[in-house]
Protein backbone atom coordinates (compact mmCIF):
# COMPACT_ATOMS: atom_id res chain seq x y z
CA UNK A 1 0.00 0.00 0.00
CA UNK A 2 1.19 3.06 -1.02
CA UNK A 3 2.05 6.30 1.74
CA UNK A 4 -0.20 8.62 1.95
CA UNK A 5 1.67 11.58 2.22
CA UNK A 6 -0.19 15.17 2.64
CA UNK A 7 1.37 18.79 2.10
CA UNK A 8 -0.18 21.78 1.38
CA UNK A 9 0.16 26.04 2.57
CA UNK A 10 0.59 26.09 6.51
CA UNK A 11 -3.41 26.42 8.13
CA UNK A 12 -5.04 25.18 4.48
CA UNK A 13 -6.23 22.56 6.69
CA UNK A 14 -4.03 19.58 6.30
CA UNK A 15 -3.77 18.66 10.10
CA UNK A 16 -7.75 17.96 10.03
CA UNK A 17 -8.07 16.14 6.89
CA UNK A 18 -4.67 14.23 8.47
CA UNK A 19 -6.91 13.29 11.21
CA UNK A 20 -9.79 12.25 9.55
CA UNK A 21 -8.59 10.33 7.45
CA UNK A 22 -6.58 8.19 10.18
CA UNK A 23 -9.99 7.79 12.22
CA UNK A 24 -11.52 6.47 8.84
CA UNK A 25 -8.59 4.03 8.44
CA UNK A 26 -8.43 3.00 11.70
CA UNK A 27 -10.15 -0.49 12.43
CA UNK A 28 -9.52 -1.90 9.01
CA UNK A 29 -5.65 -2.80 10.34
CA UNK A 30 -2.82 -0.92 11.42
CA UNK A 31 -2.73 2.58 10.62
CA UNK A 32 0.35 4.93 11.70
CA UNK A 33 0.21 8.54 12.00
CA UNK A 34 3.67 10.56 11.33
CA UNK A 35 3.14 14.26 13.00
CA UNK A 36 6.38 15.85 10.65
CA UNK A 37 5.52 18.98 11.59
CA UNK A 38 9.00 20.56 13.07
CA UNK A 39 8.14 23.78 11.79
CA UNK A 40 4.91 25.02 14.15
CA UNK A 41 4.02 24.01 18.06
CA UNK A 42 0.70 24.78 17.71
CA UNK A 43 -2.42 23.06 16.24
CA UNK A 44 -0.38 20.08 14.99
CA UNK A 45 -1.42 16.43 14.59
CA UNK A 46 0.30 15.12 17.87
CA UNK A 47 -1.89 17.63 20.00
CA UNK A 48 -4.59 14.44 19.05
CA UNK A 49 -2.51 11.75 20.65
CA UNK A 50 -4.92 10.56 23.30
CA UNK A 51 -7.59 11.05 20.34
CA UNK A 52 -5.60 8.99 18.44
CA UNK A 53 -4.57 6.47 20.62
CA UNK A 54 -7.80 6.12 21.33
CA UNK A 55 -8.77 4.85 18.13
CA UNK A 56 -5.66 2.24 17.88
CA UNK A 57 -3.71 4.71 15.43
CA UNK A 58 0.15 4.87 15.99
CA UNK A 59 1.39 8.34 16.29
CA UNK A 60 5.06 9.22 15.26
CA UNK A 61 6.08 12.55 16.39
CA UNK A 62 8.81 15.00 16.06
CA UNK A 63 11.06 13.64 19.66
CA UNK A 64 9.87 17.49 21.60
CA UNK A 65 6.47 17.73 19.88
CA UNK A 66 4.07 18.91 22.99
CA UNK A 67 7.16 19.97 25.04
CA UNK A 68 8.15 23.72 24.97
CA UNK A 69 11.80 22.74 23.56
CA UNK A 70 11.49 24.29 19.38
CA UNK A 71 14.12 21.73 18.63
CA UNK A 72 13.31 20.15 15.04
CA UNK A 73 14.31 16.13 16.21
CA UNK A 74 12.55 13.84 14.38
CA UNK A 75 12.66 9.82 16.25
CA UNK A 76 14.67 6.96 14.55
CA UNK A 77 11.30 4.99 15.20
CA UNK A 78 9.85 6.80 11.89
CA UNK A 79 12.13 4.48 9.91
CA UNK A 80 9.62 1.55 10.88
CA UNK A 81 7.02 3.09 8.54
CA UNK A 82 8.96 1.02 5.49
CA UNK A 83 9.03 -2.13 7.24
CA UNK A 84 6.83 -4.83 6.17
CA UNK A 85 3.78 -4.94 7.46
CA UNK A 86 3.60 -1.35 8.64
CA UNK A 87 0.19 -1.04 7.87
CA UNK A 88 -1.58 2.06 6.83
CA UNK A 89 0.70 4.91 6.58
CA UNK A 90 -0.21 9.16 6.60
CA UNK A 91 1.94 11.53 6.82
CA UNK A 92 1.24 14.52 7.72
CA UNK A 93 3.94 17.47 6.53
CA UNK A 94 4.41 20.51 7.51
CA UNK A 95 3.83 23.69 5.91
CA UNK A 96 5.05 25.32 2.73
CA UNK A 97 8.35 24.19 1.46
CA UNK A 98 10.38 24.98 5.28
CA UNK A 99 7.60 22.61 6.46
CA UNK A 100 8.45 19.83 3.56
CA UNK A 101 11.97 19.96 4.23
CA UNK A 102 11.71 17.11 6.50
CA UNK A 103 9.77 15.25 3.82
CA UNK A 104 13.17 15.40 1.45
CA UNK A 105 14.82 13.31 3.94
CA UNK A 106 12.77 10.72 3.84
CA UNK A 107 12.41 11.02 0.05
CA UNK A 108 14.55 8.13 -0.77
CA UNK A 109 12.51 5.93 1.19
CA UNK A 110 9.12 7.19 -0.29
CA UNK A 111 10.13 6.30 -3.80
CA UNK A 112 11.23 2.83 -3.02
CA UNK A 113 8.08 1.86 -1.04
CA UNK A 114 5.44 3.54 -3.32
CA UNK A 115 3.83 6.96 -2.18
CA UNK A 116 1.12 9.35 -2.93
CA UNK A 117 1.77 13.18 -2.62
CA UNK A 118 -1.18 14.70 -2.27
CA UNK A 119 -1.50 18.71 -1.77
CA UNK A 120 -4.11 20.46 -0.05
CA UNK A 121 -5.73 23.50 -0.84
CA UNK A 122 -7.91 26.15 0.21
CA UNK A 123 -9.22 29.11 -1.83
CA UNK A 124 -10.28 30.87 1.52
CA UNK A 125 -6.42 30.68 2.85
CA UNK A 126 -4.54 33.94 2.51
CA UNK A 127 -1.46 34.18 0.29
CA UNK A 128 -2.99 31.02 -1.28
CA UNK A 129 -6.27 31.90 -3.04
CA UNK A 130 -5.66 31.85 -6.50
CA UNK A 131 -4.63 29.00 -8.51
CA UNK A 132 -1.28 30.73 -9.76
CA UNK A 133 -0.31 31.32 -6.42
CA UNK A 134 -1.34 27.28 -5.53
CA UNK A 135 0.87 26.08 -8.36
CA UNK A 136 3.65 28.41 -7.48
CA UNK A 137 4.34 27.03 -3.58
CA UNK A 138 3.56 23.40 -5.10
CA UNK A 139 6.79 23.44 -6.71
CA UNK A 140 8.25 25.07 -3.87
CA UNK A 141 7.12 22.13 -1.83
CA UNK A 142 8.02 19.40 -4.59
CA UNK A 143 11.56 21.33 -4.55
CA UNK A 144 11.97 20.66 -0.95
CA UNK A 145 10.50 17.45 -0.48
CA UNK A 146 12.45 16.31 -3.37
CA UNK A 147 9.29 13.98 -4.29
CA UNK A 148 6.33 14.57 -7.41
CA UNK A 149 2.46 15.58 -5.79
CA UNK A 150 0.16 13.03 -7.39
CA UNK A 151 -2.95 14.82 -6.79
CA UNK A 152 -5.22 17.58 -5.57
CA UNK A 153 -7.48 17.53 -2.27
CA UNK A 154 -9.23 20.91 -2.28
CA UNK A 155 -9.97 21.68 1.73
CA UNK A 156 -11.44 25.03 0.77
CA UNK A 157 -13.34 26.58 4.00
CA UNK A 158 -13.73 29.19 6.40
CA UNK A 159 -13.28 28.14 9.70
CA UNK A 160 -16.38 27.67 11.93
CA UNK A 161 -18.02 30.09 9.70
CA UNK A 162 -18.29 28.02 6.58
CA UNK A 163 -20.92 27.31 4.62
CA UNK A 164 -21.71 24.92 1.59
CA UNK A 165 -21.70 27.31 -0.65
CA UNK A 166 -18.06 28.16 0.41
CA UNK A 167 -17.16 25.03 -0.70
CA UNK A 168 -19.20 25.01 -3.83
CA UNK A 169 -18.36 27.83 -4.92
CA UNK A 170 -14.18 26.86 -4.79
CA UNK A 171 -14.72 24.15 -7.63
CA UNK A 172 -13.47 26.66 -10.34
CA UNK A 173 -10.82 27.63 -8.53
CA UNK A 174 -9.96 24.06 -7.48
CA UNK A 175 -10.14 22.81 -11.37
CA UNK A 176 -8.30 25.39 -12.57
CA UNK A 177 -5.38 24.50 -9.69
CA UNK A 178 -5.77 21.42 -11.22
CA UNK A 179 -5.28 22.22 -14.84
CA UNK A 180 -2.29 24.59 -13.97
CA UNK A 181 -0.53 21.51 -11.89
CA UNK A 182 -1.48 18.96 -14.23
CA UNK A 183 -3.01 16.84 -11.29
CA UNK A 184 -6.05 15.01 -10.98
CA UNK A 185 -8.27 16.59 -8.23
CA UNK A 186 -9.12 13.99 -5.93
CA UNK A 187 -11.96 15.09 -4.23
CA UNK A 188 -12.97 18.14 -2.62
CA UNK A 189 -13.82 18.23 1.26
CA UNK A 190 -17.20 19.71 3.37
CA UNK A 191 -17.03 20.03 6.75
CA UNK A 192 -19.96 17.83 8.12
CA UNK A 193 -21.50 20.65 10.20
CA UNK A 194 -22.24 22.96 7.03
CA UNK A 195 -24.12 19.87 5.81
CA UNK A 196 -26.88 19.72 8.33
CA UNK A 197 -27.75 15.88 8.06
CA UNK A 198 -27.66 16.13 4.54
CA UNK A 199 -25.64 13.52 1.59
CA UNK A 200 -22.28 15.69 0.57
CA UNK A 201 -22.63 16.55 -3.11
CA UNK A 202 -21.01 14.50 -5.57
CA UNK A 203 -17.12 14.41 -5.46
CA UNK A 204 -17.46 16.25 -2.10
CA UNK A 205 -16.19 14.03 0.85
CA UNK A 206 -17.58 14.97 5.07
CA UNK A 207 -15.15 15.75 7.54
CA UNK A 208 -14.97 16.07 10.91
CA UNK A 209 -13.84 19.39 12.86
CA UNK A 210 -11.24 17.91 14.91
CA UNK A 211 -9.04 20.61 14.85
CA UNK A 212 -10.56 22.77 17.67
CA UNK A 213 -10.02 25.75 19.98
CA UNK A 214 -9.28 25.45 23.84
CA UNK A 215 -12.22 27.08 24.30
CA UNK A 216 -14.70 24.91 22.65
CA UNK B 1 -14.36 38.32 0.57
CA UNK B 2 -13.62 37.04 4.36
CA UNK B 3 -10.26 35.00 4.25
CA UNK B 4 -8.79 32.31 6.84
CA UNK B 5 -5.46 34.17 8.48
CA UNK B 6 -3.58 33.54 11.43
CA UNK B 7 -3.50 35.64 13.85
CA UNK B 8 -0.06 36.71 13.28
CA UNK B 9 -0.42 37.30 9.54
CA UNK B 10 -3.92 39.40 10.26
CA UNK B 11 -1.44 41.39 12.36
CA UNK B 12 0.85 42.13 9.53
CA UNK B 13 -1.50 42.61 6.66
CA UNK B 14 -3.32 44.68 9.20
CA UNK B 15 -0.35 47.05 9.61
CA UNK B 16 0.15 47.50 5.76
CA UNK B 17 -2.84 48.10 5.00
CA UNK B 18 -3.20 50.99 8.08
CA UNK B 19 -0.45 52.34 5.51
CA UNK B 20 2.42 50.58 7.59
CA UNK B 21 5.81 50.44 5.77
CA UNK B 22 8.78 49.94 7.75
CA UNK B 23 8.95 46.80 9.85
CA UNK B 24 11.46 45.97 11.77
CA UNK B 25 11.98 42.49 13.72
CA UNK B 26 13.45 39.95 15.06
CA UNK B 27 12.18 36.15 14.84
CA UNK B 28 11.00 34.44 17.84
CA UNK B 29 8.38 31.46 18.62
CA UNK B 30 5.13 32.52 18.54
CA UNK B 31 5.52 35.63 16.91
CA UNK B 32 7.67 34.70 14.15
CA UNK B 33 4.65 34.13 11.39
CA UNK B 34 4.32 38.12 11.09
CA UNK B 35 7.99 38.89 10.52
CA UNK B 36 8.09 36.33 8.09
CA UNK B 37 4.50 37.65 6.45
CA UNK B 38 6.41 41.13 6.63
CA UNK B 39 9.04 39.72 4.48
CA UNK B 40 6.95 38.65 1.91
CA UNK B 41 4.72 41.57 1.58
CA UNK B 42 7.02 44.54 2.13
CA UNK B 43 9.47 44.03 -0.96
CA UNK B 44 6.30 43.73 -3.29
CA UNK B 45 4.54 47.00 -2.21
CA UNK B 46 7.91 48.90 -1.75
CA UNK B 47 7.69 49.04 1.70
CA UNK B 48 10.59 48.73 3.82
CA UNK B 49 11.60 45.10 5.81
CA UNK B 50 14.45 44.56 7.63
CA UNK B 51 15.57 42.02 9.91
CA UNK B 52 17.76 43.23 12.76
CA UNK B 53 20.52 42.11 14.06
CA UNK B 54 18.68 42.06 17.78
CA UNK B 55 15.52 43.29 19.11
CA UNK B 56 17.28 46.01 20.25
CA UNK B 57 18.66 47.42 16.98
CA UNK B 58 15.45 46.53 15.49
CA UNK B 59 12.93 48.84 18.09
CA UNK B 60 15.78 51.62 17.60
CA UNK B 61 14.95 51.51 13.98
CA UNK B 62 11.35 51.98 14.83
CA UNK B 63 12.38 54.82 16.77
CA UNK B 64 14.38 56.38 13.54
CA UNK B 65 11.63 55.39 11.23
CA UNK B 66 8.95 57.11 13.25
CA UNK B 67 11.45 60.06 14.15
CA UNK B 68 11.10 61.24 10.20
CA UNK B 69 7.32 60.86 10.74
CA UNK B 70 6.49 57.44 8.74
CA UNK B 71 4.42 55.10 10.21
CA UNK B 72 6.87 52.24 11.99
CA UNK B 73 6.29 48.88 13.58
CA UNK B 74 7.85 45.94 15.69
CA UNK B 75 6.50 42.65 16.75
CA UNK B 76 8.22 40.45 19.36
CA UNK B 77 7.36 37.67 22.08
CA UNK B 78 7.57 38.07 25.05
CA UNK B 79 11.75 37.95 26.12
CA UNK B 80 12.53 39.77 22.81
CA UNK B 81 10.05 43.08 23.98
CA UNK B 82 12.27 43.19 27.21
CA UNK B 83 15.23 43.69 25.22
CA UNK B 84 13.03 46.22 23.60
CA UNK B 85 12.31 47.94 26.62
CA UNK B 86 15.16 50.36 25.99
CA UNK B 87 14.05 51.46 23.04
CA UNK B 88 10.23 52.10 23.62
CA UNK B 89 11.39 54.04 26.85
CA UNK B 90 13.63 56.11 24.96
CA UNK B 91 10.48 56.45 22.44
CA UNK B 92 7.98 57.67 24.88
CA UNK B 93 10.78 60.23 26.12
CA UNK B 94 10.76 61.40 22.55
CA UNK B 95 6.94 61.67 22.04
CA UNK B 96 7.51 59.17 19.14
CA UNK B 97 4.64 57.05 18.14
CA UNK B 98 4.77 53.83 16.92
CA UNK B 99 2.96 50.03 17.09
CA UNK B 100 4.85 47.57 19.15
CA UNK B 101 3.17 44.08 19.12
CA UNK B 102 4.08 41.57 21.96
CA UNK B 103 2.71 37.85 21.44
CA UNK B 104 2.99 36.97 24.46
CA UNK B 105 4.78 33.45 25.71
CA UNK B 106 5.40 31.79 29.07
CA UNK B 107 8.06 33.08 31.39
CA UNK B 108 9.79 34.11 33.25
CA UNK B 109 13.60 34.41 31.59
CA UNK B 110 13.63 31.97 28.57
CA UNK B 111 10.64 30.55 29.72
CA UNK B 112 8.29 27.92 27.23
CA UNK B 113 6.87 29.09 23.73
CA UNK B 114 3.25 28.61 24.87
CA UNK B 115 0.56 31.29 25.13
CA UNK B 116 0.73 33.18 28.27
CA UNK B 117 -0.28 36.54 29.84
CA UNK B 118 2.25 37.10 31.99
CA UNK B 119 3.36 40.63 30.66
CA UNK B 120 0.65 42.56 31.77
CA UNK B 121 2.62 44.00 34.61
CA UNK B 122 5.49 45.02 31.77
CA UNK B 123 3.10 45.66 29.31
CA UNK B 124 0.77 48.42 31.48
CA UNK B 125 2.88 49.44 34.52
CA UNK B 126 7.00 49.01 33.16
CA UNK B 127 7.69 48.79 29.90
CA UNK B 128 10.95 50.75 30.53
CA UNK B 129 12.63 52.81 32.75
CA UNK B 130 11.48 56.43 33.59
CA UNK B 131 7.66 58.26 34.29
CA UNK B 132 5.90 56.50 31.22
CA UNK B 133 2.77 54.65 29.94
CA UNK B 134 2.17 53.22 26.47
CA UNK B 135 -1.32 52.74 25.13
CA UNK B 136 -1.67 49.09 25.69
CA UNK B 137 -5.05 47.43 22.84
CA UNK B 138 -5.86 43.26 24.12
CA UNK B 139 -7.58 41.98 21.06
CA UNK B 140 -9.68 38.58 21.35
CA UNK B 141 -10.30 37.14 17.85
CA UNK B 142 -8.23 37.73 15.00
CA UNK B 143 -11.07 40.04 13.60
CA UNK B 144 -10.05 42.09 16.48
CA UNK B 145 -6.51 41.74 16.20
CA UNK B 146 -7.29 43.21 12.76
CA UNK B 147 -9.46 46.32 13.48
CA UNK B 148 -7.29 47.45 16.69
CA UNK B 149 -4.03 47.76 14.63
CA UNK B 150 -4.94 50.61 12.52
CA UNK B 151 -6.94 52.27 15.67
CA UNK B 152 -3.83 51.40 17.57
CA UNK B 153 -1.29 53.56 14.97
CA UNK B 154 -4.25 56.21 14.76
CA UNK B 155 -4.59 56.16 18.47
CA UNK B 156 -0.47 56.14 18.88
CA UNK B 157 -0.82 58.99 16.70
CA UNK B 158 -3.00 61.09 17.75
CA UNK B 159 -1.36 60.89 21.72
CA UNK B 160 2.25 61.20 20.31
CA UNK B 161 3.34 57.91 22.27
CA UNK B 162 3.98 54.38 21.81
CA UNK B 163 1.28 51.82 21.30
CA UNK B 164 1.67 48.12 21.98
CA UNK B 165 -0.77 45.35 20.92
CA UNK B 166 -0.83 42.80 23.84
CA UNK B 167 -1.47 39.52 22.17
CA UNK B 168 -0.47 35.99 23.39
CA UNK B 169 0.64 32.66 21.61
CA UNK B 170 -2.83 31.34 20.98
CA UNK B 171 -4.29 34.30 19.28
CA UNK B 172 -1.18 34.75 17.14
CA UNK B 173 -1.22 31.06 15.80
CA UNK B 174 -5.09 30.21 15.43
CA UNK B 175 -7.07 30.75 12.27
CA UNK B 176 -10.15 32.51 11.62
CA UNK B 177 -11.95 34.00 8.57
CA UNK B 178 -11.29 37.81 8.58
CA UNK B 179 -12.93 40.68 7.10
CA UNK B 180 -9.93 42.89 6.07
CA UNK B 181 -10.26 46.80 5.40
CA UNK B 182 -9.40 48.49 2.34
CA UNK B 183 -5.85 49.86 1.97
CA UNK B 184 -6.06 53.79 2.99
CA UNK B 185 -9.45 53.58 5.32
CA UNK B 186 -7.09 54.68 8.50
CA UNK B 187 -7.02 58.39 9.38
CA UNK B 188 -3.60 59.92 8.73
CA UNK B 189 -2.19 62.51 10.95
CA UNK B 190 0.00 65.18 9.83
CA UNK B 191 3.51 65.17 11.46
CA UNK B 192 4.89 69.02 11.56
CA UNK B 193 7.43 67.74 14.39
CA UNK B 194 9.19 65.14 12.24
CA UNK B 195 12.65 65.05 11.67
CA UNK B 196 12.32 64.30 8.11
CA UNK B 197 14.05 67.48 6.15
CA UNK B 198 13.46 71.25 6.74
CA UNK B 199 14.46 72.26 3.22
CA UNK B 200 15.72 75.50 4.80
CA UNK B 201 12.13 76.74 5.15
CA UNK B 202 10.99 75.63 8.95
CA UNK B 203 13.55 75.53 12.23
CA UNK B 204 14.99 72.40 12.82
CA UNK B 205 12.84 69.02 14.29
CA UNK B 206 15.18 67.62 17.00
CA UNK B 207 13.86 64.15 18.46
CA UNK B 208 15.51 63.74 21.50
CA UNK B 209 14.94 62.15 25.28
CA UNK B 210 17.82 63.38 27.04
CA UNK B 211 16.93 66.35 29.00
CA UNK B 212 20.20 67.24 31.56
CA UNK B 213 18.42 70.02 33.34
CA UNK B 214 15.90 68.26 35.60
CA UNK B 215 13.28 71.56 35.40
CA UNK B 216 12.95 71.30 32.00
CA UNK B 217 12.67 66.89 32.53
CA UNK B 218 10.24 66.99 35.33
CA UNK B 219 8.51 69.96 33.06
CA UNK B 220 8.53 67.44 29.91
CA UNK B 221 7.17 64.77 32.32
CA UNK B 222 4.42 66.89 33.37
CA UNK B 223 3.49 67.36 30.22
CA UNK B 224 2.97 64.21 29.68
CA UNK B 225 1.31 62.97 32.06
CA UNK B 226 -1.23 65.72 31.59
CA UNK B 227 -1.26 63.97 28.34
CA UNK B 228 -2.19 60.68 29.84
CA UNK B 229 -4.80 62.26 31.64
CA UNK B 230 -6.89 63.02 28.59
CA UNK B 231 -6.45 59.57 27.08
CA UNK B 232 -7.85 58.37 30.69
CA UNK B 233 -10.54 59.78 30.01
CA UNK B 234 -11.40 59.46 26.15
CA UNK B 235 -9.63 56.15 25.04
CA UNK B 236 -11.00 53.58 27.63
CA UNK B 237 -12.37 50.47 25.71
CA UNK B 238 -14.41 47.58 26.93
CA UNK B 239 -16.70 45.01 26.07
CA UNK B 240 -19.91 44.01 28.58
CA UNK B 241 -21.41 40.57 27.96
CA UNK B 242 -24.50 39.71 29.65
CA UNK B 243 -22.95 42.04 32.34
CA UNK B 244 -26.70 43.71 32.97
CA UNK B 245 -28.31 41.40 35.62
CA UNK B 246 -24.93 39.52 36.46
CA UNK B 247 -24.17 38.65 40.10
CA UNK B 248 -20.86 37.45 39.38
CA UNK B 249 -18.83 39.24 36.45
CA UNK B 250 -15.48 37.80 35.12
CA UNK B 251 -13.24 40.42 34.36
CA UNK B 252 -10.60 38.72 31.34
CA UNK B 253 -8.99 40.06 28.12
CA UNK B 254 -7.27 37.96 25.45
CA UNK B 255 -7.28 34.60 24.88
CA UNK B 256 -8.84 33.91 28.40
CA UNK B 257 -11.90 35.86 27.52
CA UNK B 258 -12.74 33.51 25.02
CA UNK B 259 -12.47 30.89 27.63
CA UNK B 260 -14.33 32.62 30.11
CA UNK B 261 -17.03 33.78 27.52
CA UNK B 262 -17.95 29.99 27.39
CA UNK B 263 -17.72 29.54 31.31
CA UNK B 264 -20.83 32.59 31.00
CA UNK B 265 -22.19 30.56 28.30
CA UNK B 266 -22.26 27.66 30.52
CA UNK B 267 -23.26 29.04 33.70
CA UNK B 268 -26.34 30.81 32.18
CA UNK B 269 -27.29 27.26 30.46
CA UNK B 270 -27.84 26.66 34.44
CA UNK B 271 -29.58 29.61 35.36
CA UNK B 272 -26.42 31.06 36.58
CA UNK B 273 -26.13 35.26 36.38
CA UNK B 274 -22.91 35.34 35.39
CA UNK B 275 -21.42 38.00 33.01
CA UNK B 276 -18.06 38.84 31.31
CA UNK B 277 -16.24 42.34 31.16
CA UNK B 278 -13.48 42.40 28.72
CA UNK B 279 -11.07 45.10 28.65
CA UNK B 280 -10.13 46.19 25.24
CA UNK B 281 -7.77 48.55 26.45
CA UNK B 282 -5.60 47.75 29.23
CA UNK B 283 -3.35 51.12 29.27
CA UNK B 284 -5.99 53.17 29.56
CA UNK B 285 -7.66 50.59 32.45
CA UNK B 286 -11.69 50.84 31.90
CA UNK B 287 -12.33 51.97 35.31
CA UNK B 288 -15.68 53.16 33.69
CA UNK B 289 -16.97 50.18 32.37
CA UNK B 290 -15.72 48.48 35.93
CA UNK B 291 -17.08 50.99 37.94
CA UNK B 292 -20.47 51.17 36.70
CA UNK B 293 -20.49 46.89 36.81
CA UNK B 294 -19.66 47.02 40.69
CA UNK B 295 -22.60 48.87 40.96
CA UNK B 296 -24.95 45.53 40.88
CA UNK B 297 -22.41 42.68 40.91
CA UNK B 298 -21.71 40.99 44.05
CA UNK B 299 -18.25 39.84 42.85
CA UNK B 300 -15.69 39.95 40.20
CA UNK B 301 -13.42 36.90 39.28
CA UNK B 302 -10.17 37.74 37.03
CA UNK B 303 -9.74 34.97 35.12
CA UNK B 304 -5.64 35.20 33.30
CA UNK B 305 -2.98 33.29 32.04
CA UNK B 306 -0.30 34.50 34.85
CA UNK B 307 -0.16 34.47 38.50
CA UNK B 308 -3.19 37.20 38.47
CA UNK B 309 -1.17 40.62 36.99
CA UNK B 310 -4.92 42.32 36.69
CA UNK B 311 -6.36 41.81 39.82
CA UNK B 312 -4.68 44.75 41.70
CA UNK B 313 -6.24 47.31 38.58
CA UNK B 314 -10.01 45.67 38.88
CA UNK B 315 -9.79 46.56 42.67
CA UNK B 316 -8.59 50.00 42.32
CA UNK B 317 -11.20 50.50 39.40
CA UNK B 318 -13.99 49.55 41.94
CA UNK B 319 -12.57 50.82 45.14
CA UNK B 320 -12.36 47.43 46.65
CA UNK B 321 -15.95 47.95 46.72
CA UNK B 322 -17.08 44.55 46.16
CA UNK B 323 -15.02 41.33 46.10
CA UNK B 324 -12.46 40.69 43.66
CA UNK B 325 -11.16 36.93 43.04
CA UNK B 326 -9.09 35.18 41.11
CA UNK B 327 -8.53 32.44 38.59
CA UNK B 328 -5.37 31.54 36.56
CA UNK B 329 -2.99 29.50 34.92
CA UNK B 330 0.47 29.76 33.87
CA UNK B 331 3.32 28.99 31.98
CA UNK B 332 1.71 28.47 28.93
CA UNK B 333 -1.55 26.78 30.07
CA UNK B 334 -4.83 27.87 28.78
CA UNK B 335 -7.72 27.44 31.44
CA UNK B 336 -10.74 25.44 30.35
CA UNK B 337 -14.31 26.55 30.38
CA UNK B 338 -14.72 23.49 33.15
CA UNK B 339 -12.45 25.10 35.33
CA UNK B 340 -13.34 29.04 34.90
CA UNK B 341 -17.07 27.40 35.55
CA UNK B 342 -16.14 26.11 38.95
CA UNK B 343 -14.26 28.95 40.06
CA UNK B 344 -17.82 30.94 39.22
CA UNK B 345 -19.91 28.13 40.77
CA UNK B 346 -18.15 29.20 44.18
CA UNK B 347 -19.16 32.76 44.21
CA UNK B 348 -22.72 32.19 43.17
Amino acid sequence: MPITVICGHYGCGKTNLVLNLALEAAGSGPVTLVDLDIVNPYFRSSDYGELLKNKGVRLIAPVFAGTTLDTPTLPPEIQSIFAPGAGRVIIDSGGDDAGATALGGLSHGLKRSGYELIYVINRYRALSQSPQECAELLREIEGAARLLATGIVNNSHLGVETELWHVLESLDFARTAAELTGLPLLYSTVPDFALDGREPPEGFKAVGRLVKFAWE
Amino acid sequence: MKVLMKGNEALGEAAIRAGCRHFFGYPITPQTELAAYMSKRMPKIGGTYLQAESEIAAVNMVLGASAAGVRAMTSSSSPGISLKSEGISYMAGSDLPALIINVQRGGPGLGGIQPSQADYWQATKATGHGDFQVLVFAPSTVQEMVDLVSDAFDTADRWRMPAMILADGMLGQMMEPVELPEEGEHASTEKPWAANGHSNKREHNIINSLYLTPDKLEELVVERYKRYEQVKATEQRAEEYLCDDADVIIVAYGASSRVARSAVNKAREKGGKVGLLRPITLWPFPTGALQKAAGHAKAFLTVEMSMGQMVDDVKLAIDCRVPVHFFGRTGGIIPTPGEVLAEVEKLL
